[in-house]
């Protein structure tokens, strides 16, 4: 891969309407301070108020979108300084923010399937005593978000990073009241703060190399930049992009986190904020670009990720903790694209927006079925539900066509894209990417074998049922995005995005190349091989005792609760313990020491202030002798 | 003038002061000692006064006159509230201000 520094457009100072660009982030923020802070009185509104302000946002974001179109290319990139956040010796941080060709899609995608996600919650957590503070967490999380995507340097980006995940610690323990839940929030939230390390030290060595941490400033300084420091840098933001998008090595807290309420894997673990490591690594193009190995880095753990979490995706009986490795997988997909290079840039981003709609609709959509089947998610108790919930597994089976990638459906340009860059780039990669796509195609099937079609074997207890319009509604526009976004945005989004990521446009392919012929072909094998095991015969009501290798590193998450605990919650813990010990035996032992002796001397002491006073007469009378008695010495002297 | 003998005079008062704050138990004797031990420096310092010359050391005896009747008006008034209140003058049984 030639190491070509990019070519980026300086963005151009707000004027008319986008001056207001900072309602996206205020309108969801005071529904956030409302909603937490006013509280009780807001009970029955709360999450009225919730939907409306994502769909304000989501209202502006579609303003800007359009003045952005009618603008030329070099003109769409828009910063809004907003105010002088602090300033310590020649540095200067700035808060404000870049809308250009990238932000503006994220804004719409954060803004848009948020909206639904919300108007979705207001069916789902009906029943939820505490809807108005899920309302109040999910409004923080959409302006945290959008803060993230619209920040026009590293660390007001970070404010909206640690904000998002608050809000996703806050919203994973939602149901507080199990321990599972709460360790899984706890869980996620350490997890994210060993990335977060690597993000803070990228900063400080941005600001101490560029003296600077705005994108302008990054991107025109980046191509003088020493390799070795362009390396460093790279691998830090990496490992900052890994912790938040669940990238091997920091994945381990995805699978937990599906102890959320479902909209909130669907916002947060699917479709946003997981997502949030694919936008810092394209935004830093300009660093990856002066680095081979940071970039070779990111395509390795791209790769890595997109096999372990179809791998997963294969074994699992939740519902919930299948299209949570899939999105992990997907989100490797994204990772492989953007180290790739300028040639991946954009579809990583376009796969991430197809993602956002096609994964967000499959998680509403298990949501919908686990409230049909009282909550239950092990998908060995479902089947032959396509009768009973007609338009989920409608919507669901537009978002599986969508993400297997069959055509003309988003996930098949998208995802094509990537596979025929990866190939591009390195014919090993593009075979572990192609791999991919069939064990994809293996997982959905199955999944919707399991869950859909075949035999009924929920027990009587249960009515499945099909959801409220309030829930069904936001389905079916998710489910018509996961089928029209492909085609909508393929033919334009990579010029759209050239002035903002630096990446050279392509003559797209509209029929299939030889590797489109090719993957398609994998993905069939994928579907076949997962009827021939899955849909022949019938789901035995408990996962079978295997002794398959695959199947049990599956099932227990490719062990990544084991190897962290071996390589860290192990040695840590002894070493803490340890420190306590230390801190026990000998530190409070000197000082334990010093006290008693302290305490025995003014014991005796005291045994003086007899309450006599004639005793102190005494004392008095023969400290003045002593006195009188060293002055005369004194003077004898 | 030779002023010895009121030195020795002074000496043996004070002595005799000492001896009775440090051994008498009623309060109102120790009273008395502590004015014979303030008397005796008060004649110190007259004779040196007239040694001298001068009247630095008169001087400082109605100093110490004037402390000793205030001190007076408030030790008296402490021992007749504390006989009013324990029905005893010993300083042996005013002994609650310890540990």
């Amino acid at each position: 891969m030639p190491m070509i520094p990019l070519e980026t457009v300086a963005p151009v100072a707000a004027t008319g309407l986008f001056s207001f660009a900072w309602l996206m982030i205020a309108l969801p923020a005071t529904g956030a301070l409302l909603l937490l802070l006013v509280g009780k009185p807001l009970e029955r509104i709360g999450h009225l108020i919730g939907s409306a302000t994502v769909l304000g946002s989501f209202g502006v974001a579609l303003v800007l979108f359009v003045q952005q179109l009618g603008l030329p290319a070099e003109a769409r990139a828009i910063s809004l300084p907003l105010y002088q956040w602090f300033t310590a010796g020649n540095w200067s941080i700035n808060i404000g923010l870049l809308v250009d060709q990238m932000s503006i899609l994220f804004a719409l995608l954060i803004t848009g399937v948020g909206g639904l996600i919300h108007i979705y919650s207001i069916g789902y957590m009906a029943h939820d005593e505490r809807r108005r503070r899920f309302f109040g967490y999910l409004n923080l999380f959409v302006a945290a978000m959008l803060i993230l995507v619209l920040a026009d340097n590293y660390l007001v980006l970070f404010v909206g990073w640690e904000g998002v995940g608050l809000a996703s610690y806050l919203l994973i323990g939602f149901w507080q009241h199990k321990p599972s839940a709460a360790a899984a929030a706890k869980k996620a939230f350490v997890m994210n703060r060993v990335g977060d390390l690597g993000m803070t030290m990228a900063i400080f060595a941005m600001l101490a190399m560029f003296g600077s941490s705005a994108f302008v400033d990054v991107n025109q300084h980046a191509e003088h930049l020493d390799p070795l420091w362009a390396t460093i840098i790279g691998c830090l933001l990496l490992l900052g992009a890994c912790g938040k998008s669940a990238q091997v090595p920091l994945q381990a807290w995805l699978l937990d986190a599906m102890e959320g309420p479902t909209p909130v894997s669907a916002l947060i673990h699917a479709a946003t904020m997981v997502t949030a490591g694919v936008y810092l690594v394209v935004r830093s193009h300009a660093i990856f670009a002066m680095s081979e190995t940071a970039s070779l880095a990111v395509v390795i753990v791209g790769t890595v990720t997109l096999l372990v979490g179809a791998w997963i995706g294969t074994s699992k009986d939740d519902i919930k903790k299948v299209l949570a490795g899939s999105t992990m997988s997907q989100i490797g997909y994204m990772m492989l694209a953007a180290g790739i290079g300028p040639d991946g840039y954009a579809f990583a981003i376009f796969h991430l927006l197809t993602h956002g709609a096609f994964k967000a609709n499959m998680f509403l959509g298990a949501g919908s079925v686990m409230h049909g089947m009282n909550d239950d998610v092990n998908m060995r108790h479902y089947g032959n539900l396509a009768r009973y919930l007609p338009i989920t597994f409608i919507t669901f089976g537009l978002g599986y066509l969508a993400i297997i990638g069959v055509p003309p459906l988003s996930g098949y340009f998208s995802k094509d894209h990537i596979i025929e860059a990866a190939f591009h780039a390195s014919p090993v990669i593009g075979s572990l990417a192609l791999i991919g796509a069939g064990v994809t195609a293996f997982y959905m099937t199955r999944l919707m074998l399991m869950t859909f079609l075949g035999a009924k074997r929920w027990p009587k207890s249960v009515h499945p049922h099909e959801s409220p319009r309030v829930m069904t509604i936001p389905l079916m526009i998710l489910a018509g995005l996961s089928v029209v976004a492909g085609l909508a945005m393929n033919g334009w989004i990579q010029e759209w995005l050239e002035p903002a990521i630096g990446s050279h446009p392509h003559e797209v392919e509209w029929l299939p190349t030889p590797v489109g012929m090719l993957t398609m072909l994998v993905v069939a094998l994928g579907v076949a091989a997962s009827w021939f095991v899955f849909g022949r015969s019938d789901i035995p009501a408990t996962a079978p005792v295997s002794r398959n290798p695959i199947i049990i590193a599956g099932r227990n998450d490719l062990f990544g609760d084991a190897v962290n605990q071996a390589l860290v919650v192990g040695p840590v813990g002894h070493l803490a313990r340890g420190v306590v010990l230390a801190d026990d035996k000998a530190i409070d032992g000197a000082v334990g020491t010093l006290v008693a002796t302290l305490g025995g001397l003014s014991k005796q002491g005291r045994r003086t202030q007899t309450g006599f006073v004639r005793s102190y007469a005494l004392t008095m009378v023969a400290g003045a002798a002593v006195v009188g008695l060293l002055l005369l010495l004194g003077q004898m002297a | 003038m030779n002023v010895d003998n009121y030195l020795y005079l002074a000496v043996i008062l004070f002595v005799i002061g000492a001896i009775g704050v440090m051994l008498r138990r009623n309060a109102l004797v120790a009273f008395m000692s502590v004015e014979l031990m303030l008397n005796a420096a008060n004649l110190v310092m007259v004779a040196f006064s007239q040694q001298y010359g001068n009247l630095h050391g008169q001087v400082g005896t109605f100093f110490v006159m004037v402390v000793a009747a205030a001190e007076v008006v408030v030790g008296l008034a402490i021992i007749v509230t504390i006989y009013r209140t324990r029905r005893s003058t010993s300083v042996d049984d005013a002994n609650l201000l310890k540990l």
